[in-house]
């Protein structure tokens, strides 16, 4: 019996890995789509878009099946519900990956304005945010979530200053609104994709703690 | 241990070490708080002495000359093990139902009218008014009301135990001690005793031990996990199986103990 929980477990754990390793590469291609201006690159983040969301649907039944035959509890239980909210979390920012590269397509039509947005800093910080999540959930270590939920502030600050650069440069340079307005939606989507990497942080501390840290404020 | 009581105290367990012999130690220095009306779950391996630890409250185990509990184990403040307490009120206010259903060799009105005349004093009319009280108690009365007559082992083990249990009910006691009562019964009368002591919930202080971990979860307020003769977490059955303190009992609940 335990052993059919374990062998399922494995082989789902497997699969949420393999969509997490697809859904960091989707946001890796959008974001060199917009850096080097590549709307073919773009459009390649589309065809995995619809291979993350067909695989979450999949993990997502999966999940399901081991619920109703095994009925985990405890340490279990955390598990199942972990990789089942994680696995959300995957597919939200394979969505987001694909705004990111709409942003791309159609910044690659727009001339860059004199006053232009470097995206770069952001960029990599969310990255790096995500690698964290994502190893912190395998290796299950609360350590590295804490992290990532801590650097999740910095991410939001360059979002208020991008916001920022951005309203000015509006006003200097109307006629380039649709660059401004463009790159300041990928700058709000890269934000969201460090609030999913913050998010699968938090759930790896309830899967060890049993905790449940979001919106610990209100409690 | 580790659980804030949210209900008064019915039964409270202090240092109860017991005995089957001068050799064989089978609980040791257990500590536990039973909060009234609430349904309590004992878990734990075979042989970890959640069976001994319940026939204690009713001193059943008394009946065996070797046998032999130290400690105190308080109903509503008062030790039962005190041998000025009188063992016949004891077990009326400590009714205890077991794994395989005990109904006796009589009709199954007399079933229940046994204890009620043993305990009280009624008049007929009473007596058949306490009858059905009870077997409604026990969810039983629609399905025996028209065969009465009948002899309690001709039902089905289901209906029997429930018959055992409306035999407790009716004595009107405080605290019922189930002992794996749905170990010998399919999942459809399974079904039936496990709502029934949803309903008895509230009415009663109930304990029951049980080796299936999902009624445990199922029914349970709080759970106790014993191993070895030794309580080793006990607390809100909520978090007992979703976020156990010891990692012996994570290993038992989701089934990893070795």
């Amino acid at each position: 019996m335990k052993a059919h929980f374990e062998q399922e477990a494995v082989l789902l754990n497997a699969r949420v890995g393999r969509l997490a390793a697809a859904a960091e590469n989707a946001l890796q291609l959008a974001v060199r789509a917009i850096r080097e201006r590549n709307p073919e690159l773009a459009r390649e983040v589309f065809a995995d878009n619809d291979a993350i969301n067909q695989e979450e649907v999949r993990i997502e039944e999966e999940c399901l099946k081991i619920l109703a035959l095994h009925q985990p509890v405890a340490g279990d239980l955390r598990y199942i519900i972990t990789l089942l909210k994680v696995n959300n979390e995957l597919d939200r920012i394979g969505d987001l990956a694909q705004n990111i590269a709409e942003r791309a397509i159609d910044l690659a039509e727009h001339p860059v304005p004199a006053a232009g947005i470097e995206l770069g800093p952001m960029m990599t910080e969310v990255r790096i945010m995500l690698k964290q999540a994502l190893d912190a959930l395998s290796c299950r270590d609360t350590g590295r979530a804490a992290e990532v939920i801590a650097r999740d502030d910095t991410v939001d600050r360059l979002h208020r200053e991008n916001f920022r650069l951005i309203k000015q440069g509006l006003i200097r340079q109307p006629e380039a609104a649709d660059y401004y307005l463009n790159m300041l939606t990928a700058s709000r989507h890269l934000e969201r994709v460090a609030d999913c990497a913050t998010n699968i942080g938090e759930d790896v501390i309830y899967l060890e703690q049993g905790r449940i840290v979001r919106h610990a404020h209100l409690s | 241990m580790n659980a804030e009581p949210t209900h008064p105290i019915k039964i409270a367990v202090r240092h109860l070490n017991f005995f089957y012999g001068p050799h064989h130690q089978a609980l040791f220095d257990n500590n536990l708080e039973l909060e009234t009306g609430l349904v309590t779950a004992v878990i734990g391996p075979s042989g970890c002495g959640k069976s001994t630890h319940l026939r204690v409250y009713n001193r059943i185990f008394e009946l065996y000359r070797e046998q032999r509990a130290e400690g105190e184990v308080l109903l509503d403040g008062v030790n039962l093990l005190d041998p000025a307490v009188d063992v016949l009120e004891l077990r009326r206010r400590i009714g205890m139902i077991f794994q395989k259903p005990t109904p006796f060799p009589m009709s199954v009105f007399d079933n229940i009218a046994y204890p009620l005349k043993l305990h009280f004093k009624l008049s007929r009319s009473e007596l058949a008014d306490r009858v059905e009280q009870a077997l409604r108690g026990a969810s039983l009365w629609d399905e025996v009301k028209n065969q009465l007559g009948k002899s309690g082992l001709a039902l089905s083990g289901g209906q029997q135990q429930r018959l055992c249990i409306a035999r407790t009910i009716a004595a009107e006691p405080e605290v019922l001690l189930m002992d794996e009562p749905t170990s010998a019964v399919d999942p459809v009368a399974t079904r039936k005793i496990e709502d029934l002591i949803a309903e008895l919930r509230g009415r009663f202080t109930v304990v029951i031990v049980t080796h299936n971990m999902q009624q445990a979860a199922r029914i349970s307020d709080r759970t106790a996990f014993f191993y070895e003769g030794r309580i080793v977490e006990y607390g809100p059955t909520e978090r007992i199986f979703t976020n156990p303190t010891n990692p012996r009992t994570e290993a038992y609940i989701t089934g990893r103990f070795s």
